[in-house]
């Protein structure tokens, strides 16, 4: 494997408080088993940005270290220039969904409240306000007439949109997302990548993990792509080369034809 | 020594070894708590069978009581069926009325007969040398010897017949499905065998220390070795070391034996959970002290690899550009590059570092390995 | 007896009106916070701390030697704790697995305890009699002072749930996101793990160390069935808890040799038994009949639809056929002739004589509408 980056986007070239994330030399283990070597990753604010990597890349544990959530072995990381616990309001975070118990008993409406939770602070309840902006939220992601529903009763897609109308009540700046399309149909994509475009052209910053690598250059402007360590990041067109996709998925890129300049165009299949 | 006491501790130690082979295979296919569940379970089936046959040791009642311990299993999983309750909370809400029912008609009808509300739970392994099997008027020693003696051999057969199937239906159930053997027989089967043994171990040691005969050994064993068949024999010696080591506690405080014999399982299980060679706490202690350097060492290789040849690099090698961006310590980073340049991986150059090649080379096979 | 003495009794009756006071605190606090252990999964932890408490109150007793139960609770707890604790660092740093690792804590900790259990009622000391009522229970043993421990100390258990209200449910639900938002998601879990600890020891001396994890599972599993919402979980909960713990004690106390745990864990099962067959929508009586009435419907549409390929087969939409071709057509499964009899009743159907059928003109508007609505499903 090559060591060399392509198109990684020099940190000098700049400003360092555009930045809406820095994570300098990352380094993340498991019980001593690394699983992020030494990761310098930059997301420049106002961007849409793709995580991509095979299976067991690392990805989730980079959203989760970057929300401070598992224990870095070295390396910072900084949230428009402050580390992420002084900075958790101006963060938002969708899970997988597969990480909570579904049966839990609780309704939609509730569910997407609990985003309000941070600002309220300690013991304070949610009132009207945050049932307020629960249901504007639900309205946003379409989900407006399952509010009073209990969790269970939903689909794989619509448990998706919960956790988005979750993140998007907490009215961060920066949005982390883990694997939001999985389990969704076609419609219920679209609707959500156009809310994540629209996040985007209001300033607000988007990382999501992305597994569909030929919706990538239509749905994103920036991407990451991963495997143990950085590949490579920066815009789509510069980045999301098939010299690139090659490096991040080893051997098992064999299915990427070559076609045009940057390859990107005919990715035909989805990974992982 | 007496000749009843070592006959306690010959009983102890069948009891121990009986229990400790299905045990493995709980520990293994994480149903230990199916085992708390059937030994409370077969309370109720002992004392309705007790009702018909009055004879604790008599086989008749040992399978009857022991089908008590498979319904409980198959209730559990009816309930689990029903997909109204989680699987933990099935199994903590069946065993509990099972041995409710079985404690209160204890109490109300068995009152003063063999079985008391506190046998229950103690067992009586101080009385079973009392009870001699008797066969043309010779007396060829204590039933529960013979009781257990059965058990145990009958564990052994099983297992042993079966080994192959069970070890495949343990580590990989698909492929034993997929090979044709039916992962439900044998799971059914080993509950059978739990109910079995936890029916005849119930006279010596009571409803719940079957639980630590059946779980402690194998748990330590399983820190102590990765082969089925040697992980099987350790918990073998660990519970006959147990009840043994347990009697003479007993003695010792004038306490009770089975509790005893419980509490020396946990004992030997805290010595093997500490000093374990592989995978005891102080091995692992040791152990990650030892990769927390080479880790660190081959961190800052591959961090040095990273930005050789980028725009940074100057910043990026400086030794005090470590503390900042590896957040590591000072004296902490200079016992890294020490330990790095001693191996040969970097040099020192008025506090630049530069990789060797043998540094380059190390890094480059760090990421490889991932 | 009659239920008008027992309630005179109740109120007037001295021993009577403390141990229903003592349950129905019991009941309460263990089902409530039981409520959270059943949502995360810890339905089983809390049989092992039960079980890991009785060394706690042996050592309490041994060291202070007294029978009060604040002291005793505090063993009681702070032993539960460290089965707690055994349990998590073996599955943290060994790869033995969590239900071995209960049941490992639960027994040994069990068997130790018997061990000090026995050795305290060989000791000459005429205060130590009655420990032994820790394992099963003994309802008719709680004194006025115990009764007040329990209840400030449940008390307190409850008021702090309330207060932590969205903390714990954050906790409950979704740990990660509550961290990201801020919130110390360890010592919250900490704290929880603790009243679950309190809620348990409150109830070890009337229920016993032996079935007091039913106490805990067992009103919140009941609970579950009959609402979808956390706060009235938790209410229904500490209401069942309460309702089978004052029952149960009732009964114990006044019938002779009816020991207290078992008579209140057969209380709460009972209830829910009956909340898993009968509780609306999730009960399985209710399951059941809804399958049923599923099954029925899809029958009467399958023949309907039937009908009308049938019929499509002709120009006539409204051409008849024999009831024999439709017997055939649903592959011997019965009832056609009851379902023709529902779809004539709904005016889909007419017999044109003794065994021929035709659709009518609503009934080929029903059939084209339901199967728009199976394509647009597919
Ligand atoms: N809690 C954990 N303990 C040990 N290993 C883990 C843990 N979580 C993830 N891993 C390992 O870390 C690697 C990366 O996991 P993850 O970040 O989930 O990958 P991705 O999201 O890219 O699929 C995988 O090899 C996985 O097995
Ligand atoms: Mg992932």
């Amino acid at each position: 494997m090559h060591l060399d980056k392509v198109g990684s986007l020099n940190k000098g070239d700049l400003d360092m408080s555009e930045n809406a994330i820095e994570v300098e030399d990352l380094t993340v283990a498991y019980q001593e088993k690394p699983v992020l070597w030494d990761i310098d990753l930059t997301v420049p604010e106002g961007v849409l940005m793709a995580i991509v990597g095979p299976n067991g890349a690392g990805k989730t544990t980079l959203i989760k270290a970057i929300l401070n959530l598992v224990k870095t072995a070295a390396g910072q990381i900084k949230i428009y220039g402050k580390t992420s616990s002084d900075q958790k309001r101006l963060v938002g975070y969708v899970p997988q969904r597969g990480s909570v118990d579904w049966d839990f008993p609780t309704s939609v409406k509730d569910v997407v409240m609990m985003g309000r939770y941070g600002a309220l602070g300690w013991i304070r309840r949610p009132g009207k306000e945050e049932q307020k902006m629960a249901l504007s939220a639900l309205d946003k992601v379409g989900m407006l007439q399952y509010a009073e529903r209990q969790i269970s009763q939903l689909s794989g897609g619509q448990q998706q949109r919960v956790f988005l109308a979750r993140a998007l009540v907490q009215d961060a700046q920066v949005y982390l997302m883990d694997e939001p399309f999985q389990g969704v149909d076609a419609t219920t994509e679209r609707a959500i990548v156009s809310l994540l475009q629209e996040l985007r052209k209001s300033g607000k910053t988007v990382v999501v993990v992305h597994h569909d690598l030929q919706t990538v250059p239509e749905y994103f402007d920036w991407t990451a792509l991963l495997n143990v360590r950085l590949i490579a990041s920066g815009p789509v067109q510069e980045v999301f080369t098939e010299e690139n996709l090659r490096l991040t998925y080893g051997g098992r890129v064999s299915f990427l034809k070559h076609n045009g300049e940057n390859g990107v165009s005919n990715i035909g299949q989805r990974t992982g | 020594m007496g000749f009843e006491q070592f006959e306690i501790q010959l009983i102890a130690s069948v009891v121990a070894a009986a229990c400790a082979i299905p045990g493995v295979f709980l520990v293994l296919r994480s149903m230990a708590m199916m085992s708390d569940a059937i030994s409370h379970a077969i309370l109720l089936g002992i004392v309705l069978a007790f009702f018909v046959i009055p004879d604790i040791s008599s086989p008749l009642l040992i399978i009857g009581a022991a089908l008590s311990g498979v319904l409980t299993v198959s209730l559990v999983e009816l309930l689990n069926k029903t997909r109204l309750v989680k699987e933990d909370a099935s199994i903590g809400l069946v065993f509990p009325v099972l041995f409710s029912i079985g404690v209160i008609l204890i109490a109300r009808y068995a009152w003063n007969v063999h079985l008391d509300v506190h046998a229950v739970l103690l067992g009586e392994l101080a009385f079973a040398p009392f009870d001699r099997l008797i066969i043309f008027g010779n007396d060829i020693g204590p039933k529960s010897l013979y009781v257990m003696g059965t058990i145990l051999i009958i564990n052994l057969f099983f297992i042993s017949l079966f080994y192959k199937e069970i070890k495949i239906a343990t580590f990989d159930a698909g492929l034993a499905a997929a090979l044709g053997f039916s992962p439900g027989l044998i799971h059914y089967g080993l509950m059978s065998l739990v109910s079995v043994t936890a029916v005849g171990a119930f006279d010596a040691v009571g409803s719940i220390l079957v639980v630590a005969l059946m779980i402690a050994p194998p748990a330590a064993a399983y820190l102590l070795t990765d082969n089925l068949t040697k992980m099987i024999l350790i918990s073998v010696v660990l519970g006959v070391i147990s009840s043994i080591s347990g009697f003479w506690l007993a003695i010792f405080l004038d306490a009770n034996i089975a509790g005893a014999m419980a509490t020396m399982a946990g004992v030997l299980f805290v010595l093997v959970f500490l000093f374990a060679p592989d995978r005891g706490i102080i091995a692992i202690a040791r152990r990650r002290s030892h990769q927390r350097w080479e880790f660190a060492g081959k961190m800052l290789a591959i961090h040095l690899l990273n930005h050789e040849g980028t725009q940074d690099e100057e910043r990026e090698s400086q030794i005090q550009h470590l503390e900042e961006n590896l957040r590591w310590k000072e004296s902490f980073a200079r016992r890294v590059v020490h330990y790095s340049a001693n191996n040969g991986f970097l040099l020192v150059n008025d506090d630049r570092l530069v990789l060797t090649t043998r540094g380059r080379e190390y890094a480059k096979e760090s990421i490889v390995d991932n | 007896m009659d239920l008008g003495a027992l309630f005179y009794d109740l109120f007037f009756d001295y021993t009577l009106r403390t141990v229903a006071l003592g349950s129905a605190v019991l009941g309460i606090v263990s089902g409530a916070l039981g409520a959270y252990a059943v949502l995360r999964k810890q339905s089983l932890l809390g049989d092992a701390m039960s079980h890991a408490a009785l060394p706690g109150i042996a050592i309490a007793f041994l060291l202070t030697g007294s029978k009060a139960s604040l002291v005793l609770i505090l063993g009681a707890a702070i032993a539960g704790w460290i089965g707690t604790l055994f349990i998590m660092s073996i599955v943290r740093l060994t790869r033995i697995k969590f239900d071995s690792a209960l049941g490992l804590v639960l027994s040994v900790f069990f068997g130790f305890g018997l061990v000090l259990l026995t050795i305290i009622q060989k000791m000459p000391n005429a205060n130590q009699a009655g420990l032994d009522k820790f394992l099963f229970g003994q309802a008719a043993a709680l004194l006025e002072r115990d009764v007040i421990t329990m209840s400030i100390l449940g008390s307190i258990a409850i008021i702090t749930m309330m207060v932590f209200w969205k903390e714990f449910k954050l906790l409950s639900f979704d740990p990660d996101f509550g961290a990201t938002l801020g919130f110390p998601m360890r010592l919250l879990d900490i704290l929880l793990t603790t009243l679950i600890v309190l809620a348990i020891v409150l109830g070890l001396q009337t229920v016993g160390v032996v079935l007091m994890s039913a106490m805990i599972v067992a009103p919140a599993a009941a609970a579950r069935q009959w609402t979808d919402r956390l706060g009235t979980m938790v209410f229904l909960s500490s209401i069942f808890g309460a309702l089978a713990g004052i029952v149960g004690a009732l009964l114990s106390s006044s019938i002779q040799r009816l020991p207290t745990g078992p008579t209140i864990v057969l209380c709460i099962s009972a209830i829910v038994i009956v909340s898993l067959f009968f509780a609306p929508r999730r009960g399985l009586v209710w399951n059941w009949i809804r399958v049923r009435r599923n099954r029925g419907r899809l029958h009467i549409e399958a023949i309907l639809e039937d009908l009308y390929s049938l019929a499509s087969a002709h120009d006539n939409p409204e051409h008849a056929h024999s009831i024999a071709v439709l017997r055939l057509m649903s592959s011997g499964k019965g009832g056609v002739d009851k379902s023709l009899k529902t779809l004539e009743e709904q005016g889909y159907v007419r017999s044109v004589n003794s065994d021929q059928w035709a659709l009518t003109k609503a009934g080929v508007e029903q059939a084209q509408n339901l199967m728009k609505i199976r394509e647009g499903n597919n």
